[in-house]
């Protein structure tokens, strides 16, 4: 689950990490509250930053969403020392499109504001903890290009990214945080503070079953002393059980709606470009339905795993969700009875097709026990539904349809 | 014969009496499988369906039921325990098909796991988040339909559930039996990778060609290409699902995510051919390209054999035959090979087809 930056900077603060003053507003007359909060701690230059859950924010342009045209402002995260000028910012970003190289082109409405203290800092560095899944391990990554896309970084000068796994018998070690220090180039009393800083960056990792942290920029200021200015977190979605305040921090304002509908009934929708809705028990399959759609001519609508059993109720919610997504011309189901029967699926995507009023032509194909009564009952069951014998064939029939 | 579960598995089931256990362990049983132990702490000393025992802790198992390989279907908040103490009881092979445990208890686990195995045990655990292990006609270990396999000599490795069942079946429906097929899970850490899983299959000699069906995410398919570009000896098929999905995005798997421009089926594809592996392009030909391959390469072999007799002929000094006989006779052995390749293929008994291949290497 990705979070924002201003709950991920909540949870690094519970830890110890350093971050900088902030009050994240939902609408503008939440601002001139937090502005005065902030200017009582003495803080007299401010950050507007807006809250989207994607990067390159700095960089990406403000659009008017009524008319896409209209630009309104240069860069989603705008410093300054003037309190009207950090008004005037929020009114312009605050429920306009952000566009940034992360977003693509239809941009991603700004609901959320962090308005946040503005530090002078001399240094920016890249921070980021992560899974390496090829050792089963850890790793942090340190490089002095901060503020630069680690992807770019990694892909022209791997050389300046330093890395420290880390052993799951002894945890991080302090040698390792000094040699990501020295590998820095850090000294003094940087270098005095970045031990602690890495410390309890590692901790808020682990002990939040984070599966992603990115500090970037990690800024050394004026006084040497080392904050988080931006942070990018990612939960681990299988560890929920044991975070019971972690649903909250859930935005489905940031999620395709139809997504969050489909999450609902606990069924894994994807929405994508194409004209042809799958339906698809486990999602290697439904991967390889997406494939196999492409290959005979049609473009996938979406992702769907209804799951192993592939009840009516599941077939029944699957078929709305896709039908909701006016794209769609045609819908294709792929399931692998295995252990469930063939004739029971039938059944189900037969009451599910009359219970819904299901306007595009439907191949189904269904393998495995049963698969022969199963075929039996859809060519029987007088609905718009055309069964296939096999994987091809069902692809085939969807082009057939299409191309009618 | 076969590799990691065989006709020598000694089951227990953790999580016996859970719904999911409960039923998949009566689909184990009824496939053949010996199940020797249940383990729920707690009901220890009552039996699941009147005839298997239940124990409290899996050391039970091992000592009194002589349990050798475990298969894990408790939750996955305490899944964590129940891989440590499976391991911790002496089991060789631990299935583990639970989905969703969190990626900080599978490290922990992993680590567990090698560190034993550094100290002299040999321990392989299959999954989490995976279908299970079978071995055709002797031991299923898993939540796959079991009627949909063939024993025979084909191995399967796959990050998938419902796609290995497809691969199963069109490996059936042409006549292309088993050894054993290994759903290895799709979470981003998992006990046995696809490396391993294809040494295993190298090292089996009752296994001719090995599948292997992979998805976006992860490097696993890269490497696991380069060990088989230098040491496989027997023919390899690929598939990889998730060509059409978009990067950034979680396809079902926690695993099957193009991360940083990383892991797509391009790179993995890519890899596969430059290893000499077929690829399948469409996920309806994995069944028929893994008979391709087989052909192929006994034709292969055939003809260097074929090739290294004819050097052998020509290089008696007293050739007095024309070469034109020698070809017949070539000709000759190969005709004569072509049942065996048929039989191969063919639903035919099992002994009858192992003596004649055997006949074959020889």
């Amino acid at each position: 689950m990705k979070i924002h930056e201003y709950q991920a900077k909540q949870i690094l603060l519970k830890y110890g990490v350093p971050v900088q003053n902030g009050i994240p507003i939902k609408d503008m007359s939440e601002f001139d509250g937090a502005l005065s909060t902030l200017q009582s701690h003495g803080i007299n230059q401010f950050v507007v930053k807006s809250q989207i859950h994607a990067g390159g924010r700095g960089k990406g342009k403000v659009y008017n969403p009524a008319n896409r045209e209209e630009l309104i402002l240069d860069g989603g995260v705008k410093f300054t020392t003037d309190a009207v000028k950090a008004k005037e910012y929020a009114e312009k970003i605050l429920g306009n499109l952000l566009v940034t190289h992360q977003t693509g082109e239809e941009g991603k409405l700004v609901q959320t504001l962090f308005i946040t203290e503005g530090l002078d800092y001399t240094h920016e560095f890249y921070i980021g903890i992560l899974l390496d899944r090829t050792v089963g391990k850890n790793v942090i990554m340190a490089s002095t290009e901060g503020g630069v896309e680690i992807e770019k970084v990694a892909a022209e000068t791997p050389e300046k990214i330093i890395k420290e796994w880390v052993d799951p018998n002894i945890g991080l070690q302090p040698f390792q945080i000094r040699r990501l220090a020295f590998g820095l180039g850090l000294e003094g009393e940087v270098f005095k503070n970045f031990v602690p800083f890495i410390k309890t960056l590692y901790k808020a990792y682990e002990e939040s079953d984070a599966s992603l942290i990115e500090i970037n920029p990690m800024a050394i200021l004026n006084d040497k002393k080392i904050v988080a200015l931006d942070a990018k977190m990612t939960l681990d979605d299988n560890a929920m059980f044991r975070h019971k305040d972690y649903p909250e921090l859930r935005d489905t304002n940031e999620e395709d709606p139809l997504e969050v509908e489909a999450s609902k009934y606990n069924l894994n929708y994807v929405k994508l470009d194409g004209n042809v809705g799958c339906m698809v028990n486990g999602a290697g399959l439904a991967m390889a339905t997406m494939d196999i759609i492409k290959l005979a001519g049609g473009d996938p609508a979406n992702f769907l795993d209804v799951g192993g059993g592939a009840s009516k109720e599941t077939v029944e919610n699957g078929f709305k969700i896709i039908l909701t997504d006016p794209n769609v011309k045609a819908i294709l189901v792929n399931i692998f009875g295995g252990i469930v029967r063939c004739d029971r699926v039938a059944g189900g995507i037969i009451e599910a097709a009359k219970n819904i009023h299901i306007t595009v032509p439907v191949v189904v194909r269904l393998a495995g026990t049963n698969a022969d009564i199963a075929k039996k009952m859809l060519d029987e069951s007088g609905l718009n539904i055309i069964s296939a014998d096999g994987f091809k064939d069902a692809a085939e029939k969807i082009t057939q349809v299409l191309n009618n | 014969m076969s590799v990691l579960v065989g006709k020598n598995t000694r089951l227990m089931v953790q999580g016996i009496t859970g719904s999911e256990g409960s039923f998949h362990t009566r689909q184990i049983i009824e496939y053949g499988t010996n199940v020797v132990a249940g383990v729920t702490p707690g009901k220890g000393g009552t039996l699941f369906d009147e005839k298997v025992p239940i124990f409290n802790t899996c050391k039970e198992a091992v000592e009194k039921a002589g349990a050798n390989t475990s298969v894990i279907f408790v939750p996955p908040a305490f899944a964590l325990d129940a891989i440590l103490e499976a391991a911790d009881s002496g089991v060789d092979v631990i299935v583990t098909i639970t989905e969703g445990i969190p990626t900080k208890d599978m490290i922990t686990a992993k680590n567990y796991l090698e560190d034993l195995n550094k100290a002299g045990r040999n321990i392989r655990m299959v999954g989490p988040n995976c279908p299970g292990v079978i071995t055709p006609g002797f031991c299923k270990i898993g939540i796959m339909p079991g009627f949909i396999h063939l024993p025979g000599r084909v191995g399967l490795i796959s990050r998938s559930g419902t796609l290995t069942y497809e691969a199963v079946a069109q490996l059936t429906a042409l006549g292309l039996g088993q050894s054993t097929c290994i759903g290895i899970g799709g979470d981003p850490i998992i006990g046995t990778n696809f490396i391993d899983a294809m040494k295993l299959f190298n090292e089996d000699k009752d296994t001719d060609a090995v599948i292997m069906i992979g998805e976006i995410g992860g490097n696993a398919e890269e490497t696991c290409a380069e060990y088989v570009k230098k040491y496989m000896t027997k023919p390899v098929v690929g598939f990889i699902a998730g060509r059409t999905a978009p990067p950034g995005r979680r396809m079902g798997h926690a695993g099957a995510i193009i991360a940083g421009g990383k892991g797509t089926a391009e790179d993995k594809i890519k890899a596969m051919r430059d290893a000499g592996i077929y690829v399948a392009e469409s996920p309806a030909e994995m069944g028929t390209m893994v008979k391709l391959a087989l052909d192929e390469f006994k034709a292969k072999k055939a003809k260097s054999k074929s090739t290294l007799k004819k050097t052998a002929e020509k290089s008696k000094p007293k050739s007095s035959k024309p070469k034109a006989a020698a070809k017949k006779k070539l000709k000759a052995v190969s005709k004569k090979k072509k049942p065996v390749k048929k039989l191969k293929v063919s639903k035919s008994s099992k002994p009858k087809v192992k003596k004649l291949i055997k006949k074959k290497k020889k």
